[in-house]
């Protein structure tokens, strides 16, 4: 794999550039109302309804309700695909036998589960966990399921000739194999147990960001949903900024992602 | 000495027969193969690419059993993997997540040593063969020549009594090759392992070898000629290819290996 060596150009000033505009666009078409500010919002009340937010603290609640159903929801799925992922992948009667029922609930758009998980868990925090989980291990699990099975088989057969047994392959072939796809799965993941919190929240719930917009939505009152849009869009991109970080540090010997030479 | 003892050969294989089944047709890559290696000895195969040479390591590996024909490993029949063999495959095979040191060190916790025990045998060997620096690099920022001194390293650390190598040069530059096969033969000369070592270059074979054996070009390849090479040791690879003994069997062989080429390709042209 090449990486390119080229020094990067230097972009943000244009980035930066852009986005002054467009919000300047957007102040404009709303403040002299070319388009409806009713259903467009407007900037500045934006910012206020971020900063009434912030300042009186209230949003900090329903933000720390959205992440810890993300990261509950986020590791139990990984652990489950990962569990399943590694059973099915080494076991081909397993796999032969659930075949057509993964296939099904693959294939079943996860989404419609929510009203189901908030019968059975309640409005609280576990529906949305649990639909988050849906979400992930599936995910998970087909990744770990095609690692194990596309692992290398010279590999497996110089580790059988260095004298491993079936328990050793596991540990420091087909392990790590599966892990490394794991890894590099996680920014799908991640995103997905995100995404099941807040649709979970917009669904029926009392607290967390998506109660926060689904709130403001039946005041009608925009500058909070576009406020509580742009909160949810910094929140997944410190949630990506961390996988990207974590992902350097555990998949360094990839030559697409290792860390540059010091 | 040994040569004077009725031996048991460290390999020996007689009549094997290896087929394989592909999109509703069978194809047989080795058929009557009788191929004999004495304990610490170094035989040499070249043939024609594709013949069937990999599929011979594979089968003293234990990694493919023969449809027919026997398979004896020092007087005992084989069964399952060879416990008495390195095989030092042609693809790369380090494990990409472990650096060369922990690469070197996985036959050894896999023979039962300790972790620590394994890392310090594991830089021994990488010293061994030139990559006591490297010890703590992984695969990818390894070049292919130090990749195979590496696997060399895993598979010598474990002292097998027999060793398999399939092309383990063919992808390195001249010098490098001459420099590894030197190596090879300084670290072989004081560990008397029984060596099958494949590769396609017959100088290469001729300078390495005790035996170059040639096998005919496939479909159902065998040994068609087994020469015995008289050249003294210790060789220098370089200097040993001036000698007029070497460049006459190098004549002979080549007459021989040339007409099993054509082969290939008229067959190959028929198809
Ligand atoms: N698992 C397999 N299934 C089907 N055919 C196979 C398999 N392995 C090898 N063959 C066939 O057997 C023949 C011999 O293969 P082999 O790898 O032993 O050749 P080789 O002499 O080592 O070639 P090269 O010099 O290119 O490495 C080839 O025609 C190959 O297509
Ligand atoms: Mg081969």
């Amino acid at each position: 794999m090449q990486r390119d060596r080229r020094k990067p150009r230097r972009l943000w000033p244009y980035q930066l550039l852009l986005f002054g505009s467009l919000i300047g666009l957007w102040y404009g078409l709303t403040e002299y109302e070319l388009l409806p500010s009713f259903f467009f919002g407007k900037p500045v009340l934006v910012v206020t309804q971020l900063y009434h937010w912030i300042s009186s603290g209230s949003v900090f609640r329903h933000l720390g309700v959205t992440i810890l159903e993300t990261l509950i929801a986020f590791s139990s799925g990984t652990l489950l695909g990962v569990g399943f992922g590694m059973w099915l992948g080494l076991s081909p009667l397993a796999a032969a036998l659930t075949d057509p029922y993964i296939k099904a609930m693959n294939a079943m758009p996860r989404v419609v589960l929510a009203p189901i998980f908030a019968l059975w868990f309640g409005l609280g925090i576990w529906s949305k966990v649990a639909l988050g989980i849906t979400l992930v291990f599936f995910s998970v699990f087909f990744n770990v399921y095609q690692g194990i099975k596309e692992v290398n088989p010279i590999l497996l057969a110089n580790a059988r000739m260095l004298g491993a047994s079936s328990h050793n392959l596991i540990r420091h072939i087909y392990w790590p194999a599966a892990l490394s796809w794991v890894f590099s799965s996680l920014h799908t993941s991640v995103g997905m147990a995100f995404v099941g919190a807040v649709v979970g929240e917009y669904l029926g719930s009392a607290q967390g960001l998506g109660y926060l917009i689904l709130q403001a939505e039946g005041v009608f009152d925009i500058n909070a949903v576009i406020a509580g849009m742009v909160i949810l869009t910094l929140c997944a991109l410190l949630l990506d900024t961390g996988v990207t970080l974590l992902e350097r540090r555990l998949l360094f010997w990839r030559i697409d992602s290792a860390p540059e030479p010091r | 000495m040994s040569a004077l003892l009725p031996s048991i050969p460290a390999i020996a294989l007689v009549g094997v027969e290896v087929s394989f089944q592909s999109a509703a047709r069978t194809v047989t890559v080795l058929s009557g193969l009788t191929l004999t290696v004495a304990p610490g000895e170094f035989v040499c195969v070249v043939g024609p690419t594709g013949c069937g040479k990999s599929t011979i390591l594979n089968v003293v590996a234990g990694l493919l059993s023969p449809d027919a024909g026997e398979v004896n490993i020092f007087g005992a029949p084989l069964q399952g993997v060879n416990r008495a063999a390195g095989y030092l495959f042609q693809a790369d095979t380090l494990l990409p997540w472990r650096n060369a040191r922990d690469n070197v060190a996985i036959g050894l916790l896999f023979r039962g040593l300790s972790p620590r025990a394994a890392a310090e045998e594991a830089e021994r060997w990488l010293a061994r063969v030139g990559l006591a620096d490297a010890a703590s690099r992984y695969p990818h920022q390894l070049s292919g020549g130090m990749k195979k001194r590496v696997a060399l390293a895993q598979v010598l650390a474990l002292d097998p009594k027999i060793l398999l190598m399939d092309e383990p040069f063919s992808a390195l530059d001249v010098q490098t090759r001459h420099l590894m096969e030197n190596e090879l033969l300084s670290l072989w000369s004081t560990m008397q392992k029984s060596v099958i070592f494949i590769t396609h270059d017959l100088e290469e074979a001729i300078a390495l070898g005790d035996r170059v054996i040639v096998m005919s070009a496939g479909p159902a390849s065998h040994a068609v000629a087994d020469y015995r090479v008289n050249l003294p040791r210790p060789r220098d690879v370089e200097e040993i290819r001036m000698t007029s003994d070497f460049v006459e069997l190098q004549r002979k062989i080549w007459l021989q290996l040339r007409h099993e080429v054509r082969q290939r390709q008229d067959a190959s042209d028929a198809a």
